[in-house]
C-alpha cells in the first residue's frame, strides 16, 4: 500500500473523514458513557460510521479511539483494557477501509498537564506507546495525534508512535482565535511554534483540528506555510461553532458552506481535508466533489 | 512595607512560587511568593493586607491578562500555584478569624463530563480572590450540588462543561437546584457555553473567562 505521504508528494489532495464523537451520540451514546467501549459493545454501530465515510469517498478514516489512553479509560475503570479497546477500534476501521484506504489511529489528549506535576513526560510516553501499538496491531497504517494544546504532550505522543510503530505519524493541534485575531492553542502555542517544535520529533504530517470552523483554518494553514513550505498539512475542521437549539447543541455549518472554503484551504497549502465535530458523511461527500474537481 | 506586598503581588502575577522554582527564568534565585509571604507575616504585616494587596492583586492581574489572551493556561497555573503556596501561610489567620473569606463558592463539572482544566482555573481564580472554594470535582449530579448547598448556606454555585453533549445537562442541574433553592445564584462556563445558552437554561451569569466570574461574585457581595 502506498503511504499517505507518497500520494501527497505525487501532488494529490486527499480527503479525510468527518466527526465520530457527535455521530456516536446520534447513534445513542449517552453522556457519561465511554465512547471507546462501543468498539466492543456496539461493534455494528461503530462499523456503520466507519463505512459511511468510506462510502462518502474519503481516502482515509480515523478510529474510535480518541479517548483510548489509559488516563482517559481509567475514568471508566477500563485502564486495563487499553490494548483490547484500541485494537478493536482499528480493526473496525480497517474492515470498513479495505486494503486501499488509510486507517488513522486516533490518539487524543490525556487531560493531564505535565507542568502542574500531575503527570511526568515518561508516563505520557508509556500511555501513548501502549495505545499506538494496539492501534497498529488492529490495522492502523497511520497514527493521528490530535486536539493537542500542549507541546510537551504532543511531543511525547509523536515520539511514542514514531519509535514503537511503523505507522506514519500525524499531529494536529487545536487553535482558537484570540482577541488579537491570531490563533493560539489553549496552552498558548501558535501554529508556527507547533511546526518548529514538533517536526524534529519525527512527525510526517502536521495540521489543525476542531477549533472555530473551516474558515479560520485558512489563516492557520497560511501561518504554517510561512515557516514550512514542504511538510504535508492535514485539516480536520468543525462544522462551525456549536449553537444551542431546541434543547440540543447543533453545529451550524452545512455541507455546502464547508465545501465553499475547500479551494481556499487548498490554495493556502493544505494537502488533506476532513471534518471534526458536527461534520457528517454529507459534508465529506461535498468536500470530495470539490477536491476531485481540482 | 508597601514594597514587600507589591513584591508578593508580582510573584503571584508572574508565577514565582519560591526561591528554588525555575519559573519564570528571569527571577532565578530570587525569593518567591512563599518566602516573601512568610517575611511579611514575620514583620507583623496584617494578614488581611497580605491577602488583599499581595495575593488578590496578583491574581487579578493575571486574570485580566488571561482574559485579554496576553497569557495562557500555563502562566495561570503557575500563578495559582504561587498563590496557593502563599495562602498556606495565611491559613492560621483564616482559622482564627483574623481574616475572613468573602463567601463560599461551590464548583463542579456537570454530570457526564470528566474535564477539569477549565473548572480548576475558575476555582483557583476565585480562591485567589479571597473566597472559600468547595470543589466537587467532575461528573457532578444535581443531588451533590444540593446536598453541598445545605452545608454551606448562602453560597454561590458554578457549573462547568467542555462538551456540547454535556452542556445540555447544565439545564437539568440549574432547574433542580433552583426548584430546591430559587434564590441561589448559578454561574456557568465552558468552551461551548455562551450568553444565549445561559438565558435559555435560566442560569444567572455566564462568563467566557474566570476573571468575569470573580468580578460578578464580588459585585454580588458589594
Amino acid at each position: 500500500m502506498q503511504r499517505i505521504n507518497e500520494k501527497i508528494q505525487a501532488g494529490k489532495i486527499l480527503v479525510s473523514d468527518g466527526a465520530w464523537g457527535t455521530y456516536l451520540q446520534q447513534k445513542g451514546l449517552s453522556p457519561g458513557e465511554c465512547p471507546e467501549l462501543w468498539n466492543i459493545e456496539h461493534y455494528d454501530e461503530v462499523l456503520e460510521i466507519a463505512k459511511s465515510y468510506i462510502n462518502a469517498g474519503a481516502d482515509m478514516i480515523e478510529t474510535n479511539s480518541f479517548g483510548g489512553s489509559r488516563f482517559k479509560l481509567e475514568h471508566y475503570g477500563l485502564e486495563r483494557r487499553v490494548f483490547e479497546i484500541n485494537k478493536a477500534a482499528a480493526e473496525i476501521s480497517r474492515k470498513a477501509a479495505g486494503i486501499e484506504k488509510h486507517v488513522l489511529g486516533s490518539v487524543g489528549p490525556t487531560g493531564k498537564i505535565v507542568m502542574t506535576g500531575n503527570v511526568t513526560p515518561e508516563e505520557l510516553y508509556e500511555a501513548f506507546k501502549e495505545q499506538s501499538i494496539a492501534l497498529e496491531e488492529g490495522g492502523a497504517d497511520a497514527i493521528v495525534v490530535e486536539t493537542m494544546s500542549d507541546l510537551e504532550e504532543a511531543r511525547q505522543a509523536v515520539k511514542a508512535a514514531k519509535e514503537n510503530t511503523g505507522c506514519e505519524v500525524i499531529c494536529t493541534m487545536t487553535f482558537e482565535r484570540t482577541v488579537d485575531n491570531d490563533y493560539k492553542s489553549m496552552m498558548g502555542v501558535s501554529p508556527s511554534q507547533m511546526v518548529d517544535e514538533i517536526i524534529d520529533h519525527g512527525v510526517e504530517i502536521i495540521g489543525a483540528n476542531c477549533g472555530n470552523g473551516i474558515e479560520g483554518m485558512i489563516q492557520i494553514v497560511k501561518e504554517i506555510r510561512k515557516v514550512n513550505r514542504t511538510i504535508p498539512v492535514l485539516i480536520h475542521a468543525n462544522a462551525g461553532i456549536p449553537v444551542f437549539k431546541d434543547g440540543a447543541t447543533v453545529f451550524p455549518e452545512t455541507p455546502e458552506q464547508m465545501a465553499g472554503f475547500v479551494n481556499q484551504l487548498i490554495d493556502a497549502g493544505a494537502n488533506i481535508i476532513g471534518g471534526c465535530c458536527g461534520t457528517t458523511p454529507d459534508h465529506i461527500r461535498k468536500v470530495v466533489e470539490i477536491v476531485r474537481a481540482v | 512595607m508597601e514594597g514587600l506586598l507589591e513584591k508578593i503581588a508580582y510573584c503571584v502575577e508572574f508565577g514565582k512560587i519560591n526561591k528554588n522554582a525555575p519559573y519564570p527564568p528571569d527571577m532565578k534565585d530570587q525569593d518567591g511568593a512563599d518566602e516573601l509571604t512568610k517575611q511579611a507575616i514575620d514583620q507583623g504585616i496584617n494578614a488581611d493586607e497580605i491577602l488583599k494587596k499581595g495575593l488578590v492583586t496578583g491574581m487579578e492581574k493575571v486574570g485580566i491578562k488571561f482574559r485579554e489572551n496576553k497569557v495562557f493556561v500555563p502562566q495561570v497555573l503557575m500563578s495559582a500555584k504561587a498563590m496557593s503556596t502563599a495562602m498556606e501561610h495565611l491559613k492560621p489567620f483564616f482559622q482564627s478569624g483574623d481574616v475572613k473569606r468573602k463567601g463560599t463558592f461551590i464548583i463542579g463539572t456537570v454530570a457526564g463530563d470528566l474535564h477539569d482544566i477549565g473548572k480548576n482555573l475558575v476555582a483557583m481564580m476565585i480562591e485567589g480572590n479571597g473566597w472559600e472554594v468547595i470543589d466537587l470535582g467532575t461528573d457532578v449530579k444535581s443531588e451533590k450540588f444540593i446536598e453541598t448547598l445545605r452545608s454551606y448556606t448562602g453560597s454561590y454555585i458554578g457549573l462547568s462543561a467542555l462538551l456540547t453533549t454535556t452542556m445540555v445537562n447544565m439545564e437539568k442541574i440549574v432547574k433542580d437546584i433552583k426548584s430546591e433553592k430559587p434564590d441561589i445564584k448559578i454561574l456557568i462556563g465552558g468552551a461551548p457555553v455562551n450568553e444565549e445558552f445561559r438565558e435559555k437554561i435560566g442560569a444567572d451569569f455566564y462568563s467566557p473567562d474566570p476573571q468575569g466570574a470573580v468580578e460578578y461574585l464580588n459585585k454580588l457581595i458589594a
